[in-house]
């Protein structure tokens, strides 16, 4: 195991090469790391806020228009969306488990199948895209959807590119740092002595599955 | 006057406290620990990358000071004096953009926060090294970005860039937006870094209420760094996303509200101002107790008001919009949001004067910083209070009254905190004294010069001329040329200071330890300090500023 090379440190003391040397000991790094991601979830919060406030405000300028648009999305590809997400989600959290058991190889797996998910969750946004941008619903000057026109409907679908098109990035962005982990519990860096990377990557991706949770209802369910 | 501290004795508060001490530089500090320009481009040490954000928002500093000093000369004629107005609304954008985004948000925490907390603490480092590495680097994308957008043709939807006018100026508008969000990460990194330092980083001994209030001050900044720039990242954003595909978010001719893109930026860029001034007045915190010999005043008034200007702060963003329309309830209730802050500001210069009564004061350019600092934030301050009176509001809304009114927190209070910290500062950066003749006449030069500056623009915003306008009626001429005649009183003395610092960083006298005889870790190292701030880490075991025991009577040393 990669615990046992421990590094020297610029003082002399020696410490394990996971701990930066300017810690005092592995639980304070652990609770400075865990305590900076919390507050980069809540800067993630806030970057979404924006937009939820643009969907509020609008929602109630325009409550018909906002209706009839949302009959637009496809109930079902949202619908399997959510339910790929939230299994995804379920399964980093069987990996961050498995870390933690010293179980390296079911960890990899749980991490390879919610990165699968996430994919899957890419595809689907996909085809749901390509189809709206057929039919002439992407807002602005490009629109030229005659189904319904009012300002109001080029306000939802300005709220709904701009917030699905932001948590696509965050998918993305999310399964690369999954792949990332991934390939480092492959090669053994992680385990029970040290698996606060993982968690922190675990906890993520929960926020990037949180959001949608509560994009899904306000953009499809009206 | 003071002595001169030019002399090769050091100053007398060193002597005191340890006679027998010729300072001398130590040997090896973490300006010489490492060598080549690689050791600086990737080090991770706290205390260069201070260094780096010192040298970085100084060249911003004086772009933005070269903007404000041609728009003043352009204003010392009604009419055409040396800018067509195209490039008049060019430049007061840019001066505005450089000197917040480059300049105000990352100064002080960057330098000082960077330099000090960890020093403060006690800690080897921030938590977070690489990140703060990271954070300078963002920066400079960011700034580079502001740049090239103002060498590709400029920007001039003034550096508030309201909707509906941002989304068609043709200027060249998208960089800048970039370079905003950019900087942005920047500061969220650097606020991030701060807040988790101050809870893990601690040394032994160091509770909360024995954190100097430079780190209480830091450490409220940092939570509004975090919470409210990603809403301004977002808010630039949109309006770029608006430029490229006309998406309609903010432009009413598609639906958008253009006044909900005043709230999205006035969420952030209220609480901004707090960026700026917070730590601000938490070097001013250090910088009273050091300068008057004397424990601090309700220093957990001090410590808890930060927060709750922090809090307050947040709440108080609609005083910007009492003439867009907005219901008279939440006109109201942002008016009195808003004077919360200043009962938090109140709180604070009471103390600070407390501070003063009775201490054994040394004359000395950061005491001339600190006595030009309470009374910008006071006059400042005062103003705002006014301002956020809906009814005056509406008769000194978009007027030099309220330009005025900003300056005086946000340039005089900043930047005199700012040179103060710098003054305070730099013999524990760099070993070496400046010349204190030299800085008083420049410190005098500074807050004389401030107020020659901006005092006219109070009387002339009461007078109804509004801002951002390239011309003027002829009866506000006079008041005009006697601010363009303050500003280069203003533009003098920072040029002074940058001589005789440059000056001082080879040639100043040894410093030693602890030049001023002040409390607090970071002077219990030496100057400048080792690459890992101490030989053998601290342990904090008295009570913070402790210059008298309980019930001791103040020393009066004549200086």
């Amino acid at each position: 195991m990669s615990d046992a090379a421990a590094a020297k440190g610029e003082h002399g003391h020696e410490h394990p090469w996971y701990l930066a040397h300017h810690f005092d000991s592995i639980d304070v790094q652990n609770y400075a790391v865990r305590l900076g991601m919390w507050l980069f979830l809540g800067t993630e919060v806030l970057l979404f806020a924006g937009l939820f406030l643009g969907y509020t405000v609008y929602r109630w300028l325009y409550p018909l228009a906002f209706q009839a648009a949302s009959r637009e999305l496809s109930l079902g590809m949202g619908t399997f969306n959510t339910v790929v997400l939230i299994t995804s989600s379920f399964f980093v959290a069987l990996g961050y488990h498995a870390i933690k058991e010293n179980k390296l190889k079911k960890c990899v797996a749980w991490l390879a199948l919610t990165i699968i998910c996430a994919g899957i969750f890419l595809v689907v946004k996909y085809f749901e895209y390509a189809h709206k941008f057929h039919v002439g619903q992407l807002p602005g000057k490009h629109y030229t959807f005659e189904g319904i026109q009012s300002p109001g409907a080029n306000m939802y679908f300005s709220v709904y590119f701009l917030a699905t098109g932001l948590h696509a990035f965050h998918v993305i962005v999310g399964a690369s740092i999954l792949a990332w982990l991934m390939v480092r519990v492959h090669k053994g860096k992680y385990g029970p002595h040290y698996y606060v990377p993982v968690e922190l990557g675990a906890l993520y991706w929960h926020l990037v599955d949180l959001i949608w949770i509560f994009l899904f209802p306000l953009l499809y369910l009206i | 006057m003071a002595q001169s501290p030019s002399s090769t004795s050091a100053p007398a508060s060193t002597m005191a406290m340890a006679p027998d001490a010729a300072p001398s530089l130590p040997e090896i500090s973490f300006i010489n620990a490492d060598r080549g320009i690689k050791s600086w481009l990737f080090t991770l040490d706290h205390k260069r990358i201070a260094l780096m954000y010192l040298v970085l928002t100084m060249l911003a500093f004086l772009l933005g000071g070269i903007f404000a000093m041609a728009l003043r000369v352009e204003h010392l004629t009604p009419d055409k004096t040396i800018m067509g107005a195209n490039t008049y609304n060019r430049m007061f954008t840019l001066h505005g953009v450089v000197m917040i985004f480059m300049f105000m948000i990352p100064a002080v925490p960057g330098i000082f926060g960077n330099f000090c907390l960890p020093l403060m603490l006690g800690a080897k480092d921030v938590a977070f090294p690489r990140l703060n590495l990271l954070s300078v680097y963002v920066y400079a994308v960011g700034a580079g970005l502001l740049l090239y957008a103002v060498a590709a043709g400029g920007v001039d939807a003034g550096w508030t860039f309201y909707a509906p006018y941002s989304l068609s100026t043709p200027s060249t508008l998208f960089p800048a937006l970039l370079g905003i969000f950019v900087i942005g990460f920047s500061s969220i990194l650097t606020g991030l870094n701060f807040i988790v330092t101050v809870h893990t980083m601690r040394a032994p001994g160091m509770t909360w209420m024995r954190m100097p209030l430079f780190v209480w001050a830091a450490y409220a900044t940092s939570i509004i760094q975090v919470l409210a720039t990603p809403v301004i990242g977002l808010t630039s954003l949109l309006v770029g996303i608006e430029r490229v595909f006309g998406f309609g978010f903010f432009d009413p001719a598609r639906g958008g509200d253009p006044i909900m893109f005043q709230h999205m930026f006035w969420f952030y860029s209220h609480p901004a101002v707090y960026i700026m001034v917070l730590p601000s007045m938490g070097v001013i915190s250090e910088l009273v107790t050091s300068v008057s010999r004397k424990n601090m005043f309700g220093y957990k008034m001090i410590a808890y008001s930060s927060l709750g200007i922090t809090f307050v702060g947040f709440f108080a963003w609609g005083h910007h919009m009492f003439v867009t329309g907005q219901s008279a309830l939440d006109n109201g209730a942002f008016a009195i949001i808003s004077m919360l802050v200043g009962v938090f500001t109140a709180i604070k210069v009471f103390n600070w004067v407390m501070t003063m009564y009775r201490g054994s004061i040394a004359i000395r350019a950061t005491l001339v910083y600190v006595c030009g600092f309470l009374f910008f934030l006071v006059f400042g301050g005062m103003t705002g209070i006014a301002v956020a009176t809906v009814s005056l509001d509406v008769h000194w809304h978009d007027t030099y009254f309220v330009v005025a009114h900003f300056h005086f927190i946000m340039v005089g209070a900043v930047i005199t905190a700012f040179f103060g910290a710098i003054h305070y500062w730099f013999p524990k950066m760099f070993g070496r004294m400046y010349h204190e003749g030299w800085a008083m006449v420049a410190a005098a030069f500074i807050v004389l010069g401030f107020n020659a500056t901006f005092v006219p623009q109070f009387l002339l915003g009461n007078l109804g001329q509004p801002r951002r306008y390239y011309m003027y009626d002829d009866k506000f001429w006079a008041l005009n040329v006697a601010s363009t005649a303050g500003s280069t009183l203003l533009a003098l003395g920072v040029l002074i200071i940058i001589i005789y610092l440059i000056y001082a960083l080879k040639y100043g006298s040894i410093a030693g330890d602890n030049p001023w005889g002040a409390a607090g870790l970071e002077w219990k190292t030496s100057s400048p300090p080792p690459k890992h701030n101490f030989i053998t880490p601290p342990i904090c075991d008295e009570e913070p500023y402790t210059y008298q025991k309980k019930g001791e009577e103040v020393e009066h040393v004549v200086v």
